[in-house]
């Protein structure tokens, strides 16, 4: 069985007003076909600690450690990250000129498997994950995100995720900007994901919204940089009713 | 850049002011308010605005010397090339190699022959020294009406500066795809009439797969006649400077061409393009496409569209457009488009430009995928440029040209 540690996790981020802290001690432990939530409110170091994951250059890890499966995720590069199991689906994705769909999802595949797909097996399986995501057939000849609206964005995000079965997935505010139609089909998706293979998920939100169709384990509540409180799915509840003012007030006023 | 501040800009540098209309300060009506001289002292001065009244002289002595501060010298290093501007040019003939094709001619023939000059007339310098200098043309001639493929390949230039002349004539109904492969070192100053019968379908590539140290500067001028259609191509990959300025007249009604252009500049590389399309008749139709990637320090390209709708051009269709993907810090891209429309009377003239660089964050995406940055850069490059390659027709050159294009990102990433 797959697991993802994060061990005291300090990060900062280079400003124009210098070295800024960021993650201030992260402790998490995610076990394969569990759903984590992180909620927080805006600012707290949620998507530092997604992109930290991925291996973004921007952030700079000052201490700590990012285990899958014992093996240290912080000295890999973003590439081989991927390789190893990890997903990011990112808030805002960019756009790719000049690559299409097809052609990003099939290198994409091709690197993380080591080898090139079954063709006729692949087409299949891309068409039909498009079917369920109620993507049209013409996105897979459009370039990647060029002229996407918000909710095919994340769609195509979650189109990544089903096709490339990953072991572990971020999924950074996934839920943001998308009406009720596309969050329930966006959700889908993932759930679909997770019975099909069991991966773990590490979903990151402000709002309690998106966890009304997926149901976390286990809910932490970041603020300023680390995990103020966990618990279970009531914790979603109880935050959906009193917000994060109780939070804020005795560690927000520097 | 706005089409008309870029072209009143270049229109007024190439013609002499003698024969601009212009307008006497002293008629006009006094006590109007705002009316007054400016204080740039260039008020009432109207340039000349239209594309196709540019002097034009096959004799280099017409010439001044070329500065580098007129409108089609001032992206170019003309210091590295005064010996094609200014110098002697060896006009001799070269060693041509072609693929045998029926119904195809490849031959030198006389200065007198009755083609040359007819499709166009050099607008510059170096043009003028390239016609004054050859002392015979190589001609290719296509007829038989069904489709054929020929390349024509000079290697073998050297050092010399040289001046050259070619024709490629289609006769009426022809159908024929000629490709012009330069490959070696030269130092070459050029002109390539291209000239359409009636009816004619012909592609003309013209593939600069240079050396390092190659300069090469050529003006294609290619003539349309009546419902002929011309796909003209060029494709610069390799060499120091190159400057392939391609002229198409539609002047037959009915006429059609499509310009494509594919270039990818690396390290130190200077590549231009000013493409002008002249719609000269009626219903006739343009697309123009170029498309370029660069890649490392001083890496440099030039596009400049000109399209010019005259009068005589009612129910025309136009669209050009050019688009550059700069792959790394230290690179420079011009891109100019301009139109100029003297009829209402049309179906469509339109035009675009965009630079996008690849960036990090790009490259973040791709390799969140699993995908090595190396092959992120590939797969950008090759989806941006294989739209152009695609449409070239000849399929033995699109995989060699995607080859090619391999070639050119590992070729940089070594740099």
């Amino acid at each position: 069985m797959s697991v993802l540690e994060i061990k005291d996790l300090h990060v900062s981020v280079e400003t124009d007003q210098g070295t800024k802290q960021i993650l201030r001690g992260v402790n998490l432990t995610i076990n394969e076909g569990e759903i984590h939530a992180i909620m927080g409110p805006n600012g707290s170091g949620k998507s530092t600690l997604a992109y930290t994951i991925a291996g973004h250059p921007k952030y700079h890890v000052e201490s700590g450690s990012i285990l899958l499966d014992g093996a240290e995720v912080l000295t890999m590069t973003v590439d081989a990250r991927a390789r190893a199991g990890l997903f990011l689906a990112m808030q805002y994705p960019v756009e790719i000129p000049g690559v299409t769909v097809t052609n990003f999802l099939r290198t994409a595949k091709t690197a993380i498997e080591g080898e090139a797909p079954p063709i006729r097996t692949w087409i299949k399986d891309v068409r039909q994950a498009m079917t369920n995501l109620r993507m049209d057939k013409t996105f897979a000849e459009r370039n990647v995100n060029e002229g996407f609206s918000g909710g095919e964005k994340k769609r195509n995000e979650i189109l990544q995720l089903e096709l490339l079965k990953p072991k572990f997935a971020v999924l950074d505010e996934t839920d943001s900007g998308l009406d009720v139609d596309a969050l329930k089909i966006v959700s889908e998706g993932v759930n679909r994901a997770k019975a099909n293979t069991g991966l773990g998920l590490l979903l990151i939100t402000h709002y309690t919204r998106i966890l009304r169709y997926i149901h976390p384990d286990f809910v932490h509540v970041f603020v300023n940089g680390k995990i103020a409180e966990q618990g279970g799915p009531e914790l979603a509840d109880r935050l959906e009713d009193e917000g994060y003012d109780r939070f804020l007030v005795p560690s927000n006023v520097g | 850049m706005s089409a008309a501040s870029a072209l009143s800009k270049s229109a007024s540098k190439t013609v002499p002011e003698s024969t601009t209309p212009t307008a006497d300060s002293s008629t006009l009506p006094v006590g109007q308010h705002g009316i007054k001289e400016h204080s740039d002292g260039r008020f009432g001065y109207v340039p000349v605005q239209t594309r196709s009244a540019r002097f034009k002289s096959v004799n280099v002595a017409d010439f001044e010397a070329v500065t580098g501060r007129e409108a089609v010298w001032k992206h170019s290093p003309v210091a590295k090339f005064t010996d094609l501007t200014a110098g002697a040019l060896d006009g001799s003939r070269y060693t041509v190699e072609s693929t045998p094709s029926a119904d195809v001619s490849v031959e030198w023939v006389p200065r007198t022959d009755a083609r040359i000059g007819t499709a166009g007339l050099p607008e510059e310098r170096a043009a003028a020294n390239a016609w004054s200098a050859f002392d015979e043309a190589l001609a290719v001639t296509v007829s038989g009406e069904e489709a054929k493929e020929i390349t024509v390949t000079r290697s073998g230039l050297g050092t010399i500066a040289r001046g050259a002349h070619t024709i490629i004539e289609a006769k009426p109904f022809s159908q024929a795809t000629v490709i012009l492969h330069n490959t070696g070192d030269a130092r070459l100053s050029e002109n390539v009439e291209i000239i359409l019968g009636e009816s004619a379908n012909l592609t003309v590539v013209s593939l600069q797969e240079w050396d390092d140290s190659a300069v090469h500067l050529a003006n294609h001028f290619a003539s349309v006649g009546r419902d002929a259609r011309l796909k003209h191509v060029v494709v610069s990959l390799g060499g120091s400077i190159v400057r392939v300025n391609p002229s198409v007249r539609l002047a037959g009604p009915g006429s059609d061409t499509l310009l494509l252009g594919l270039y990818f500049a690396d390290a130190g590389q200077h590549l231009e393009q000013q493409v002008y399309v002249f719609h000269d008749a009626p219903r006739s139709r343009s697309r123009v496409n170029y498309k370029g990637a660069l890649q490392g320090q001083d890496a440099r390209t030039v596009w400049i569209g000109d399209v010019l709708i005259g009068n005589k051009a009612a129910g025309t269709d136009s669209y050009e457009q050019n688009r550059n993907l700069v792959l790394s810090e230290g690179t420079r891209a011009d891109s100019i488009p301009n139109l100029e429309i003297e009829t209402g009377d049309i179906v469509g003239a339109g035009h675009a430009s965009a630079t996008g660089r690849f960036d990090d964050e790009q490259l973040f995406y791709l390799q969140s995928r699993g995908i090595t940055e190396e092959e992120a850069r590939r797969l950008v490059v090759r989806g941006f440029l294989t739209e152009v390659v695609q449409q070239i027709g000849s399929p033995e050159l699109e995989a060699r040209l995607q080859l090619a294009i391999e070639a050119e990102l590992i070729g940089t990433d070594d740099k």
